[in-house]
């Protein structure tokens, strides 16, 4: 399952050959271990509710409380349809209640995600409880309140000579199996979509999967809607499955033991919920019925689920998973220094100069070209008395700075002389207090950071923002599909990699940033000097034709100082870039002109040589740390 | 029926209500404010404060004994928590935060159900506070009146602890930069344990003066973390002015529309939180990169 997360595998299907193998197999194995039907169809529902609830939440980091309003929902607008307004088919109720709980989820979604982290999930905390009480007071009338909605009648489908009927048990199984086949199936699609690849990136890092091009906000709504969708369903089932709509699926508890189940059975891995669904459910029989317990079963419960969140962090999939890789001596190669710098530098650099020759020209082609039809003359990016001021501070004042089309420039400064504000107002990160921000000849002062990376300018980070928990060549694509697909586009049923472009433009990136022998290396397990050079490499992904480089250097050795540039300079061919960084030596070999900032001002401006003769430069900055140089 | 009489009473109720929440929002907002945990087990932390003071209160028949305990009982739940769970969980991500703490609340209110069972009891008010008062344009129960009075004092103190003591200000430096604290040699661990401590006996104490109002139940708990919740996102987090802010209008918000029609409380009180997070998403007065 962890293959072929962005759907680059070998075997396409195999997943969901064995869960159809399995559903089918299950009605003839399970009886012999004592299973009731009940009990498997309760499992299914559990299972189809977690499908969406782990795509929120496993796949895309929001952890709800919130997934008991939009069940609820669901099934009761499923169930009022089916008893009280006279609608005669099954199938078609349980449809319209899962749209009806996903345009709620749309609607709860917009107040939720106002806000990220932990008032997120406050705020659904708040939203689990409020339906419960609309459900129980207001909505009485339509919903019976604390009675529910009794009478949901079975399904049944006409085939023309017979009739079938699911009724209960091991007869309506089919028709609840069928169903989160179909959800298991678009689920796997759309985590295998670059809308799956999307919700990743933002689960491991927003601000970056922002910052390279994708609007957060509306990729996060769209996993609340499709969670609310699934929620709506499994609501319907519930009422179908017991031919009555309990009020309690409205409970804080639903959302409760739904969260447990997930977390028990493994998050972000879609069949997790049904797995710690049947250990739950296996479970609360055994200690409810076998050990006579009574009612202490769920102290026994909770008590195994915080020791599991203790110890075993990714659920008993990920458990199993671990212990495959142990017993199979498989545990992930510990990260080969293939191409460590310090030792074999000869042949590292032979290996990059050769990548850098076969990837040559063609790439900057690709690269580059995109965006080249839009028409501007004049400078690329100019800035016109651009300050700063934090409350009484001012980090920039005033500031005139411009640059020209396929120009390296570099930007010194001592330490606090405004750098990085500088950067950060460029691309647009915060607002400056006054001034304006021109981009090939148009203004972007106040934009997003995620528009103006679309338009073509984006950053580097001074301190590494990768998508951690993600393969190189994942945090690559990421960043390409901003710039293929633009900043938000509904392809969830689309696999990946049948993008046009995506597969060349990651391996051109993959090449020029010297990254093509560790592809499917963990960015966790990376040296420094690597993560260094696919941070600068998930700038360039999205083919930006201005790139800033906010310190590309720092931390590095002496030696990989020297490939770094090597790199920069190969990049800045036919591109524009402007560079911030205290190694003097390196920026004046890169760069053609070279601006001073002091104190949040420009001090001086102009080659590299003449910076260098400058005496107030020298006196300002370069007297102080000349063992840089 | 509304009648003038009625709404002032109720005006008392959610001022009553909002005092209450005032206090137990202040713990949860102390506690996230400097340790950076959200605790899902809070609202079973009031619960616990509640049945301590119940046992207490059957061992020795007072009242004040019974508050006393109650506090104290939470005050080492809180720092055991702490030291043997929480601290754990620091430099995991905040989901797990989330998920032990929900499940730590399952395991208290579970515990509590099996010693106690699931049936109600109740603390009766201290004679002293018994009857009922004559406030000359109405009649209202003397314990309630208390209750704001007790409680109020309570946030005075947590008030005096937050702004005039050492501890304090380590705490509210902590809300602002948790980092530039640690790195100024303070034991950041030990500050970490009062401040949970401190949060879980502010719950604790809420919990066992509340029981003369209302029956304890093992599962009272969820209520109010859901109501503590809509007071910090109001009140803003991390500050102690906007739980005592956010938990008065949350109290007014819940008690005046339960005048008209208790079932549509919450759908104010949750309107008025979208309200607030449209107008002034970080709170009335939270402060911008406090979560």
């Amino acid at each position: 399952m962890n293959a072929d997360r962005l759907g680059n595998t070998q075997r396409p299907l195999l997943v969901e050959g064995l869960t159809a193998a399995a559903l089918i197999v299950a009605p003839l194995v399970l009886p012999y271990f004592g299973a009731a039907p009940d009990t498997v169809n309760r499992i299914l529902v559990w299972g189809m509710l977690g499908i969406g609830f782990d795509i929120l939440f496993g796949y895309t980091g929001l952890l709800s409380f919130g997934q008991s309003a939009l069940y609820g929902t669901g099934g009761m607008v499923a169930a009022y349809l089916l008893t009280q307004a006279g609608f005669p088919h099954v199938v078609t109720a349980l449809l319209i209640g899962m749209v009806v709980a996903a345009v709620v989820g749309y609607l709860v979604g917009l107040i939720a995600l106002r806000r990220t982290g932990i008032y997120f999930a406050m705020i659904t905390v708040a939203i689990a409880e409020v339906f419960f009480f609309i459900e129980f007071n207001p909505l009485a009338h339509w919903t019976g309140g604390e009675n529910g909605l009794p009478g949901v009648p079975a399904p049944t489908l006409h085939l023309g000579f017979t009739t079938l009927k699911f009724n209960a048990g091991w007869t309506l199984y089919p028709f609840l199996a069928f169903f989160y086949f179909v959800g298991i199936v678009i689920a796997l699609r759309i985590v295998r979509s670059p809308v799956g690849a999307i919700f990743r990136a933002i689960r491991e890092n927003p601000l970056r999967a922002a910052a390279v091009g994708h609007s957060v906000h509306a990729y996060k709504l769209c996993a609340f809607v499709v969670a609310a969708a699934y929620a709506g369903l499994a609501g319907g089932l519930l009422g179908v499955m017991q031919g009555f709509m309990p009020p309690d699926a409205f409970m804080f508890d639903t959302s409760g033991q739904l969260v447990m189940q997930t977390a028990i059975g493994g998050i972000g891995t879609l069949f997790g919920p049904l797995l710690g669904a049947s250990v739950w459910l296996f479970l609360q029989d055994f200690l409810q019925d076998t050990l006579k317990l009574g009612a202490t079963w769920k102290l026994v419960l909770g008590v195994i689920f915080v020791l599991l969140v203790f110890f075993l962090r990714h659920g008993l999939i990920g458990g199993i998973r671990d212990l495959h890789a142990l017993a199979t001596g498989k545990k992930r190669a510990p990260a080969e220094p293939k191409e460590e710098p310090a030792a074999s530098g000869e042949t590292a650099e032979e290996a990059q100069r050769a990548a850098l020759a076969s990837a040559g020209p063609a790439v900057y082609a690709t690269l580059a070209s995109h965006r080249a039809a839009r028409s501007f003359s004049g400078p690329i990016l100019q800035t016109t008395g651009l300050s700063k001021h934090y409350g009484g501070i001012a980090a920039n004042v005033d500031i005139e700075f411009s640059v020209n089309p396929g120009e390296v420039r570099g930007i010194i400064g001592p330490n606090g002389a405004g750098k990085t504000t500088f950067f950060k107002m460029l691309t647009c990160e915060v607002p400056p207090s006054s001034g304006t921000i021109t981009f090939e000849g148009r203004d972007i002062t106040g934009m997003s950071v995620t528009d103006v990376c679309q338009l073509g300018l984006t950053k580097s980070y001074q301190v590494n923002q990768l998508f951690n928990r993600l393969t190189v060549r994942e945090n690559l694509t990421i960043a390409a599909l901003a710039e293929l697909r633009g900043k938000f586009r509904l392809d969830m049923l689309r696999s990946l990699w049948k993008i046009p472009g995506l597969r060349d433009q990651v391996e051109h990136t993959l090449e020029l940033v010297n990254l093509t022998q560790r592809p499917d290396t963990a960015v966790s397990e990376l040296a420094y000097g690597e993560k260094r050079r696919l941070e600068v490499g998930l700038a360039l992904a999205s083919s930006p034709s201005l790139l800033l480089l906010d310190e590309p250097l720092a931390g590095m050795s002496p030696r990989e100082r020297v490939e770094t540039v090597k790199l920069l300079k190969s990049i800045s061919r036919g591109r524009t870039m402007i560079i911030i960084d205290h190694d003097m030596a390196s920026l004046f070999e890169l760069a053609e002109r070279v601006t001073v900032l002091q104190e949040g001002r420009v001090l001086v401006e102009g080659t590299p040589d003449e910076i260098k003769s400058n005496a107030q430069v020298q006196e300002a900055y370069l007297g102080g740390v000349q063992e840089a140089a | 029926m509304v009648t003038w009489s009625n709404f002032l009473s109720q005006l008392f109720n959610g001022l009553a209500l909002g005092a209450l929440l005032a206090l137990i929002s202040s713990g949860l907002t102390i506690i996230y404010g400097t340790l950076g945990v959200l605790n899902l087990a809070h609202g079973a932390m009031f619960m616990l404060g509640g049945y301590a003071g119940y046992v207490a209160y059957e061992r020795s028949g007072s009242f004040v004994v019974a508050v006393i305990a109650g506090t104290l009982f939470l005050l080492v739940v809180g720092v055991l928590m702490e030291r043997v769970i929480i601290r754990r969980f620091y430099k995991r991500p905040p989901e797990d935060q989330l998920l032990v703490t929900f499940g730590l609340s399952i395991c208290f209110v579970e515990l509590v159900r099996y010693f106690f069972s699931s049936l109600s009891k109740t603390v009766p008010a201290p004679a002293v506070f018994s009857g009922i008062t004559n406030l000359g344009f109405m009649f209202y129960p003397t314990y309630r009146l208390a209750v704001v009075g007790i409680v109020a004092l309570a946030l005075v103190v947590l008030f005096l602890v937050l702004y005039k003591t050492r501890l304090g200000l380590i705490v509210r430096a902590g809300i602002e930069d948790s980092v530039m604290v640690d790195s100024l040699g303070i034991n950041v661990d030990r500050v970490f344990m009062l401040v949970f401590g401190i949060g879980a006996m502010a719950a604790g104490f809420a919990g066992i003066v509340n029981a003369p109002v209302v029956s304890l139940a093992p599962d009272m708990g969820e209520a109010i973390l859901v109501q503590t919740f809509v007071v910090v996102v109001i009140g803003g987090v991390g500050s102690f002015p906007g739980a005592v802010l956010g938990g008065l209008i949350a109290g007014e918000i819940i008690s005046i529309t339960s005048m008209f029609n208790p079932g549509y409380a919450y759908v104010m009180l949750f309107a008025a939180m979208t309200l607030v997070l449209m107008v002034r998403p970080h709170g009335l007065l939270g402060v911008r990169g406090r979560e």
